[in-house]
């Protein structure tokens, strides 16, 4: 009956998160990494890390490597605490390095932003997404964000099939040697002006699965990224916080 | 008393390889295919690994009678040229474990009827075949067409190939090309070596079965470093799984409802999983549960404020979830895009080795869980339902029973972890001494289905072999044989309602 449907509607209520740039996630959550000065055996802390995302002499994480285990901040808690800020995604590789004493949140720099990114894609973003060897997490919050509670859809941020119809790539995983060839037919058909975005700590430095001899990132050698978006997987909110302040100027 | 020619052992059990009997290959190939006639057992696994001189088989045959884990071996001098005859010949769910041998070995099965590459592994034996050259099946006429898709496909998701046979709208045959996700997973295991580095690498095999792959491997590091297993710690990891089960049926759900075209239960389902993965962002810090299963212990203990959002949770999770399947399994218009649609047959899952939910939706009880079960299970027992008819409606209503037997399942065990006192023990990172000389099978059903990991160590102890079977690598033909007869366009519908891994298959 319809009116099981009504019912239904009702309980469903209101999903979608009002503003995207606000919402809190829960406690141990792991983005942007703040280092103190204590002084510890760096080594020792170094060895610790599966990705060897942690460089000494100062401290530092490499959120492009970092797969958020976590397992820094237990051996290290006074040293090492990951905060809840899911804002970590940027346009300079640099900046996902976070070095000890470091507070600032991670932004894109605006000056590096080709001019016609925001002019020609702040009202509208048509992505084409590659999965390159990912797991389907990465692919799964990708789906999330446009779901009914991220809902990206309503700044014009959409997936869409056909690389002719979109404005650039989105690639998720370590790129095996099996994809590379696929990666560069789908990029060569995107119409420019496009954009490149790596989504995952796969995507941006093989993650876990750096160094094995399955994979061929030669692809990202050749093209300059726009966006870096780390995380393992990312939560949708770092992928649509990140995405927003690639294509919209930032409301003073 | 007759000679054995098996080693028996018990789930996520070690032992010794000096006492798995090797058998000539012919012993060995009467051996298994007779007891392969037998209903209740079925292969979890058959692969083999190089030595020195000679290539060592090791054959897994799970009976769920004897609830034992039936292992044989065979070895075979290294030489050029290799020929067996075929287990796929006799028994053709060995077809899968064939092809991955003789693709990473270069062993010739005789009388395989399907001798294709796999996965074309970066590490195979015939490096002139390249993922572009596969030889697909060919039917010649004038009157046939071929439609190919991927690897990319249309939505966001993984990479793979299909290749459809059609006689105008109809499906004749469907061929399911795999391997572009391959990352090298299992040789990546030889060179990554720190329990840290390999407990992440199998949380990444399969991103959405972060926690049943992880639960393989620490079952199996814990067994062979013969750790004591702490009941709290059982129960929690258990939860776990049950949730990543329902989150993962939710979320299908849902997609099935995108492919139906019924945007409230799409809607409704879709935006049910929120909060089931978000709960387990609240334990763990992560969606996916990634960073609960730790060999030894975990740093996310279930607290008793998380367990009372926990069952709030679960609570009004039902209070949407009932309404919303009870309204979709009873409208006809939805019914009759999912009723008799894919259908396939008892006979053919049985064949082809069908593992977890594809064997449940038609007509075989086959869930380690019941059969080989661990940790919690052992103790509490979970229901698991089993369907008949074998089409995209019994995928859709086995995953609703799944859901509500889960619920109810975690209510069970949270109701058994007030009476432990015990707190669960912090992981360990380092100084688990394995059993050297020795092999561990560690079964653990995951929502799609029975993960296996096998693991052999040397004299010193350390990993020489590891081997991972995620559910998929059986369950892909159960797609294939699903769209036979079948309109192009129920494609989308049936994929979906089989949820498989691609990652998982290609490692």
């Amino acid at each position: 009956m319809i009116f099981d449907e009504i019912q239904i509607l009702k309980r469903l209520g209101r999903q979608f998160i009002p503003d995207v740039t606000k919402p809190q996630v829960p406690g141990p959550f792991k983005g942007r990494p703040e280092i103190s000065s204590l002084k510890v055996d760096e080594q020792a802390l170094a060895s610790i890390c599966p990705t060897g995302a942690i460089g000494t002499a100062p401290v530092s994480i490499d959120m492009g490597k970092c797969v958020m285990c976590g397992e820094c901040s237990f051996a290290y808690p006074d040293k090492i605490h990951f905060t809840t800020d899911y804002k970590i995604a940027t346009n300079i590789r640099d900046r996902l390095i976070v070095k000890e004493g470091d507070t600032n949140s991670i932004d894109l720099d605006d000056s590096k932003i080709r001019k016609e990114i925001r002019s020609l894609f702040g009202r509208s973003l048509k992505l084409r997404q590659i999965s390159a060897a990912g797991s389907n997490a990465d692919e799964a919050e990708l789906n999330a964000s446009g779901n009914p509670n991220f809902d990206m859809g309503r700044f014009g941020i959409e997936f869409l099939s056909s690389p002719r119809h979109c404005d650039g790539i989105v690639i998720t995983g370590p790129i095996s040697k099996n994809m590379a060839e696929a990666v560069q037919v789908c990029y060569d058909a995107v119409p420019d002006p496009k954009i490149l975005i790596l989504v995952g700590t796969d995507a941006i430095s093989g993650g876990i699965f750096s160094g094995s001899p399955a994979l061929d990132r030669s692809f990202l050698d050749k093209y300059s990224i726009d966006l870096y978006v780390p995380g393992n997987p990312p939560h949708p909110l770092t992928f649509v916080n990140g995405v927003l302040g690639l294509i919209r100027t930032k409301r003073k | 008393m007759e000679t054995t020619h098996y080693a028996s052992i018990k789930n996520q059990e070690t032992i010794s390889l000096s006492k798995i009997p090797v058998l000539t290959y012919n012993k060995f190939f009467t051996e298994v295919t007779s007891l392969m006639k037998q209903s209740e057992i079925h292969c979890v696994n058959y692969y083999c690994f190089a030595k020195a001189d000679e290539l060592k088989f090791i054959c897994c045959l799970a009976d769920d009678f004897a609830k034992d884990i039936k292992i044989f071996s065979h070895e075979v001098i290294k030489k050029d040229v290799i020929k067996l005859s075929s287990l796929t010949h006799e028994v053709y769910a060995f077809h899968i474990f064939e092809r991955e041998i003789a693709e990473n070995f270069g062993v010739e099965f005789i009388d395989n009827p399907w001798h294709k590459p796999l996965r074309y592994a970066f590490n195979r034996a015939d490096q002139s075949k390249i993922i572009n050259t596969y030889p697909f099946y060919k039917i010649e006429s004038d009157e046939l067409h071929e439609v190919g898709v991927g690897p990319i496909h249309a939505g966001v998701i993984e990479p793979g190939h299909f290749r459809f046979l059609c006689n105008g709208e109809t499906v004749l045959h469907l061929e399911i090309q795999l391997g572009w996700q391959h990352r090298g997973i299992e040789d990546l295991f030889l060179r990554k070596t720190s329990l840290l580095q390999r407990t992440i690498l199998c949380e990444s095999i399969a991103g959405d079965t972060a926690v049943g792959h992880s639960a393989a491997f620490v079952g199996l590091m814990e067994s062979m470093g013969n750790l004591r297993n702490n009941p709290r710690l059982e129960i929690e990891r258990t939860i776990a799984l049950e949730l990543e089960r329902i989150a993962m049926h939710i979320g299908d759900l849902g997609n099935m409802n995108v492919g139906l075209a019924y945007q409230l239960a799409a809607s409704v389902f879709g935006t049910l999983r929120t909060p089931v993965i978000n709960f387990t962002q609240t334990w763990c810090g992560n969606r996916f549960g990634k960073g609960i299963n730790r060999v030894g212990g975990t740093h996310y203990p279930l607290t008793k404020e998380l367990i009372e959002k926990l069952v709030a949770l679960l609570d009004k999770f039902e209070k949407s979830f009932k309404p919303m399947s009870k309204r979709l399994f009873s409208l006809s218009t939805a019914l009759m895009r999912i009723e008799n649609i894919g259908k396939v047959t008892t006979t053919q899952m049985n064949l082809i080795g069908a593992v977890g939910m594809a064997a449940r939706m038609a007509g075989i009880a086959r869930d380690i869980r019941l059969s080989h079960p661990t940790s919690a299970y052992k103790n509490q027992e979970i229901e698991s339902d089993t369907l008949e008819s074998g089409d995209v409606w019994a995928r859709a209503y086995l995953r609703k029973l799944e859901i509500e037997n889960s619920i109810e399942y975690i209510r069970v065990l949270i109701a058994e972890l007030k009476t432990t006192t015990e707190q669960s023990p912090k992981p360990i990172l380092a100084g688990n001494t394995l059993a050297p000389d020795s092999l561990c099978v560690s079964l653990i059903e995951g929502w799609r289905g029975e993960i296996c990991h096998c693991s052999i160590t040397n004299l010193q102890g350390e990993v020489i072999h590891y081997k991972i079977k995620d559910p998929s690598i059986h369950n892909w033909m159960a797609l294939a044989l699903s769209l036979r007869d079948l309109e192009i366009s129920d494609f989308p519908i049936n994929n979906k309602s089989y949820s498989l891994s691609y990652c998982g298959h290609d490692l």
